[in-house]
């Protein structure tokens, strides 16, 4: 049992691997957490696929490839931060545009590209076991200060995604906390695609803490769960690629995914196949059966 | 009721709670508020009415910086801008809650707390005093663990009100803290407030049950885009500055020294 989990580890691109999976599930769903209960998701994944056109930019000119997602991700997501701000066009048509704007030049640069490689691909679909020291370093740095942040301006966060309105009442800065928090989900997606890839990065970020708000009630166990699922998802993926020869991406995904549906199917109290303990008239409307996710 | 005040906003002795003074605002380019003065003085209970559209939710949302004022100023115990918003305890009206949010009664309640508390720093035992404090004068306190969304809407309503009382504010902006109450749930309120006001805090509430205004506030304030009227309500509820403020047909009856209000039929 042990040798299943220690021997893989005797090779260093797996050491690499396993700390970079820890990392990346672990700022996932923490900053997935705001992103589910933000309306954040569609954000995420619009920035993911978006950042093709810097990777793709940075790949053709021999630059780092992180940076490159990194200078495309970020105003990205500002921008469209910015659009649902102002109101000056309905969001969802503004995430459209940015999603498929970025994604189309991203391709345009890639078949350009006389012999592309599996280097460039494996930010398409993610390929966990290729992360090079370089790599770990970057997504080290990245993923410790999200946590960092978060950990020191949790009260900042939680109030200005909750109630808007008072927290500027309040005196807190609502419309950089709001920038911080969407800059956090570029961030989160630019080191997550090593792991997972473009398509399915945001997958990372909803998913774990989906299921989490199926079991928990209050916002900070909702995140607490969320890590443990996203940790146990990325482990038992990256385990799954290595012995079963699989895309680590595709693994991961499919196990939080699996981890979704067994708590949306038995979740205590909310689950679809588990008897109610209240009656229908004492549960509160609207709040059945995932209040607040999936959205 | 012992408290502290946030430092650097002590409210001054002599000073109005809260001075408004040609206040204009309003949203793009269409104004929702022209010319807006009062002055309350200290433990005072003001009713502001109007009809729907008059900016009453605007004149909170001004007074709290949360609206920029166009023109004119607001003051608080004599203070302005952030240090007078530390002193302004503030319900939002029920539709602009998410009540979908994965948040406790207790957690909603320690928001209030924030103006205290600042950046970084955890809540301590003295924001945990105000919480319980704030929660049991709402008669909310066994409700702390519950999830926000599974309240009644009366409950929902007193959290609100717990959340403003924990700021331990010197003025209360109350919007629409009565609506949708039973009988026996705004008499409690209706106590509360009452008991706030001999603490010498002052009350600014906004309502359409104009008999609630007549029993219970000291003032009543007719607004519609701008101050028809402001004294207290039996000079004040009178049909003719009614029918100016609510451009309608309004009848108001004394009967044994309590003010009702009914629609003119045709």
């Amino acid at each position: 049992m042990f040798d299943f989990f220690l021997e893989p580890l005797s090779f260093a691109f797996m050491q690499r691997a396993l700390v970079a999976v820890v990392l990346v599930s672990l700022v996932g769903a923490v900053v997935g957490t705001f992103v589910i209960h933000k309306g954040l998701a569609f954000i995420g994944d619009a920035v993911a696929h978006s950042s093709l056109a810097g990777v793709a930019t940075a790949f053709v000119l021999g630059g780092n490839v992180f940076l490159g997602a990194l200078a495309w991700a970020v105003p990205a997501a500002v921008l469209m931060g910015y659009v649902s701000r102002r109101g000056r066009l309905n969001l969802d048509a503004a995430i459209g545009i940015v999603f498929a704007g970025g994604f189309a030049l991203g391709i345009l640069i890639i078949s350009r590209v006389p012999n592309y490689t599996v280097d460039l691909f494996s930010f398409v679909f993610g390929n966990v076991l290729g992360v090079s020291p370089g790599d770990l370093a970057i997504v080290a740095v990245v993923a410790l200060g999200i946590l960092l942040l978060v950990g020191l301006f949790f009260k900042e966060l939680l109030f200005s995604a909750y109630d808007p309105t008072m927290a500027a009442a309040s005196g807190i800065p609502v419309g950089l906390v709001q920038y911080a928090l969407l800059t956090m989900v570029a961030l989160t997606v630019v080191v997550s695609l090593k792991t997972v890839g473009v398509v399915l990065v945001v997958a990372l970020l909803i998913t774990p803490p989906a299921t989490a708000a199926l079991l928990a009630r209050r916002f900070p166990r909702i995140m607490a769960l969320a890590a443990v699922f996203g940790l146990a998802s990325a482990v038992l993926g990256l385990y799954l690629s290595y012995y079963a020869n699989l895309a680590s991406g595709a693994a991961i995904v499919l196990i939080a995914t699996g981890f979704f549906l067994l708590a949306f199917l038995f979740a205590p109290g909310r689950g679809l196949l588990v008897a109610r303990r209240r009656p229908p008239a004492a549960s509160p409307p609207g709040a059945a059966p995932t209040p607040g996710a999936g959205s | 009721m012992a408290h502290e005040i946030v430092p650097g906003a002590e409210p001054r002795a002599g000073v109005k709670a809260l001075a408004v003074e040609g206040l204009a605002a309003g949203y793009d380019s269409h104004p929702a508020l022209e010319d807006v003065t009062f002055a309350v003085e200290p433990g005072t209970i003001v009713g502001v009415v109007g009809p729907n559209g008059a900016g009453k939710s605007t004149l909170f949302r001004a007074i709290l910086g949360l609206v920029r004022p166009w023109r004119g100023s607001v003051q608080v115990y004599g203070h302005r801008g952030h240090t007078a918003c530390r002193l302004i305890g503030y319900m939002p009206q029920m539709e602009e809650v998410d009540w979908h949010f994965p948040v406790t009664a207790e957690d909603v309640v320690m928001m209030g707390r924030y103006t205290r508390l600042g950046p970084v720093r955890r809540p301590g035992p003295a924001d945990r005093q105000a919480v319980q404090s704030a929660l049991e004068q709402v008669g909310g306190w066994d409700l702390r663990q519950r999830q926000i969304g599974e309240l009644s809407g009366g409950q929902q309503r007193r959290v609100l009100i717990a959340r403003a009382l924990a700021q331990e504010p010197q003025v209360l902006l109350l919007d629409e803290p009565v609506a949708g109450l039973d009988a026996t749930a705004q008499h409690q309120l209706l106590g509360l407030l009452d008991r706030l006001r001999r603490d010498g805090r002052t009350v600014v509430l906004s309502t359409h049950d104009l008999s609630c205004v007549a029993s219970s506030c000291d003032l009543a304030l007719c607004l519609n885009r701008t101050v028809i009227a402001y004294g207290p309500p039996r000079e004040v509820l009178r049909d003719d500055v009614l029918n100016a403020t609510f451009q309608s047909h309004l009848l108001v009856f004394d009967a044994q020294g309590r003010i009702y209000v009914t629609h003119r039929s045709r």
